[in-house]
């Protein structure tokens, strides 16, 4: 069965084109899709629109722009590119999805699963579950266990103080380091599988003759393996970085966004602005910022997909 | 040259090692704090384990509603989800339109939307509609921002069912939905049972959207009523927070299990990704 989910590619309608029960008109044909299309119209379509329309808006919870909404143009967005606080979270985002995602996740699941081809079946089950666990904690219980590790009193500084180095409250010293490293924490094992499962298909017999032509395990890697996964990893990078751009859960059980704004990514000042400060015209702008750099995330995605599927 | 293997095995062995460590410490500490009556935070061993934790926080109010609240919650949402996926997946998979590729692509585009960004509009929309606090809407929203992916890999899977068996049903006189229902789920039941795992899961854990739609505290599932431990009191109770995190993480766990062990779990969805 496992078998059967192969690629993710779109395909080109003829291939998949086959006649139905003749008897049934197109449009018959076509009416299962139906609840699946209402609903998406409603809930993510409805949403996107009222997104782009409040976003121009003064709209709020309280104040002049609760009793009448009004135009208000690029107001929002001014008001955004112009405020320190936004610049600051625009950064933060920045930095927690090359650390956590980029770097972390995906080099430390490539490497995971390089590794793992080459170790013994106990260490491997091991080391596999471990990683799975933490991915498969529900989001919440992930942030207080790494909450309690990075604590003044928790297990990392037990250990830096055993190698005899100084240990500080890393949620306070150094919060979007700590954040990024929970998220590390918690997604390496996608990376893992999607590496594992395209590893899994390189044919041994091209690294072996690499190698009896003298080859070096870096260079191996370097100009074998890896570009016989390069679709695997341009796959992996696209998907990690949407899911890190949108991470709420994890930091905003650890940090609530704190101290001050220090780990405040782009979600956790956009609910701040909008719920904490009832400026629901503003932090739909924000909505709208985030939706559009997702936006051309999953179009440069598309884009590779469909000219590889080609 | 097999000496050098052995040296490269044994190197690999050790790193993953490390690293296996480094993902299990936390893990370790929520194992240990549950059954130590006097947990902080870090890692010890109880020196006197105990089942009190748990027998503190197994009550009405602090699990057992909020466990059910999530069932019914990611139960019913998952459920949706997937009737509309199978609905949806079996059209695109077995019938040639030229609606059928735009479709696609708009769904896979989809599936990379930040549903954090569109958590605003939609508390904005729930508020107008009279959706806000309600478990139908509640629902019917977690329903949808799953559905993109879950069409997505329904679709993948129901292809890999032969369309042959089907085509002599429709000989037969048989209906499409007929045909669906008697011949393609029963083929594909453990793609189906991938993808409503998977969607569940997600759900579970997902603290962001009931945090925002739903209000009052009789309503609201695990993921978001963990965070009455951290009330008006000051320092939290380590040992009871971290016995509610079991009991929380344990659904979850077995349906995991349940996927890896009889399905293929994990490595099949990193195959349906990976590309």
């Amino acid at each position: 069965m496992t078998t059967s989910a192969t690629a993710v590619s779109v395909p080109s309608g003829e291939k998949a084109g086959r006649s139905g029960p003749p008897r049934f008109a197109k449009t018959v044909k076509m009416l299962p899709l139906a609840p699946a299309i209402g609903l998406m119209l409603v809930f993510l379509a409805g949403p996107i629109l009222y997104c782009i329309y409040a976003a121009f808006t003064n709209m709020a919870l309280t104040g002049t722009g609760a009793a009448n909404v009004r135009f208000v143009g690029l107001d929002n967005f001014r008001k955004a590119f112009g405020s320190s606080a936004f610049t600051n979270s625009i950064w933060l985002t920045l930095v927690f999805t090359l650390v956590s995602a980029i770097i972390g996740q995906n080099t430390l699941g490539l490497g995971l699963s390089l590794l793992m081809r080459r170790s013994t079946k106990l260490v491997r089950n091991f080391v596999g579950t471990a990683v799975i666990g933490a991915w498969v904690l529900p989001e919440v219980v992930a942030a207080y266990l790494l909450s309690a590790f990075f604590n003044d009193d928790g297990t990392l500084n037990v250990i830096l103080h055993k190698v005899g180095l100084p240990g500080q409250d890393w949620l306070y010293a150094a919060p979007i380091i700590a954040v990024s490293l929970a998220n590390i924490w918690r997604g390496t094992a996608f990376s893992m599988l999607v590496y594992s499962a395209a590893l899994s298909e390189v044919p041994k017999e091209i690294e072996e003759s690499a190698e009896m032509d003298g080859a070096s395990g870096g260079r191996r890697l370097l100009w074998v393996t890896l570009p016989m996964i390069s679709r695997a990893i341009m796959t992996n990078l696209m998907l990690i970085t949407l899911q890190t751009l949108s991470v709420f859960g994890l930091i905003y059980a650890m940090t609530r966004g704190g101290p001050g704004t220090k780990s405040q990514t782009l979600p956790l000042y956009m609910y701040e602005q909008a719920f904490s400060f009832s400026q629901i015209g503003y932090g739909t702008a924000i909505a709208l910022v985030m939706l559009a750099i997702g936006a051309v995330f999953s179009l440069i995605y598309l884009r590779g997909l469909n000219s590889e599927a080609a | 040259m097999i000496a050098r293997d052995r040296v490269s095995k044994l190197t690999a062995n050790l790193i993953l090692l490390g690293i296996g460590v480094l993902f299990v410490l936390p893990l370790l500490w929520v194992l240990f704090a549950s059954i130590n009556r006097t947990a902080g935070l870090r890692v010890e061993l109880p020196t006197s384990p105990t089942f009190e934790n748990f027998r503190a926080v197994l009550n009405t109010d602090t699990t057992y509603r909020p466990v059910f609240n999530g069932i019914v919650l990611c139960g019913g949402a998952a459920l949706l989800t997937m009737i509309c996926a199978v609905l949806a997946a079996y059209p695109l998979s077995r019938f040639k339109t030229k609606f059928n590729r735009p479709f696609l692509l708009t769904v896979l585009f989809c599936t990379g939307l930040p549903i954090t960004a569109v958590m605003v509009p939609v508390y904005g929309l729930f508020v107008q509609l009279n959706l806000i606090d309600t478990l139908g809407g509640t629902i019917m929203f977690m329903a949808t921002a799953s559905l993109p992916f879950a069409i997505w890999l329904t679709k993948t899977f129901m292809d890999g069912v032969p369309i042959s068996l089907e085509e002599a049903a429709w000989v037969d006189g048989a209906g499409s939905m007929q045909a669906l229902y008697r011949i393609v789920l029963p083929l594909m039941w453990p793609g189906i049972a991938v993808v409503l795992i998977f969607t569940f899961i997600g759900m579970w854990g997902n603290f962001f959207v009931p945090f925002m739609l739903l209000l009052s505290p009789e309503r609201l599932p695990a993921s978001v009523s963990i965070f009455t431990f951290f009330g008006q009191y000051g320092e939290p109770n380590y040992g009871q927070l971290a016995a509610y995190s079991l009991i929380y993480t344990f659904p979850v766990l077995v349906l995991y299990l349940l996927l890896s062990r009889k399905l293929g779990g994990a490595f099949a969805l990193g195959g349906a990704i990976k590309g």
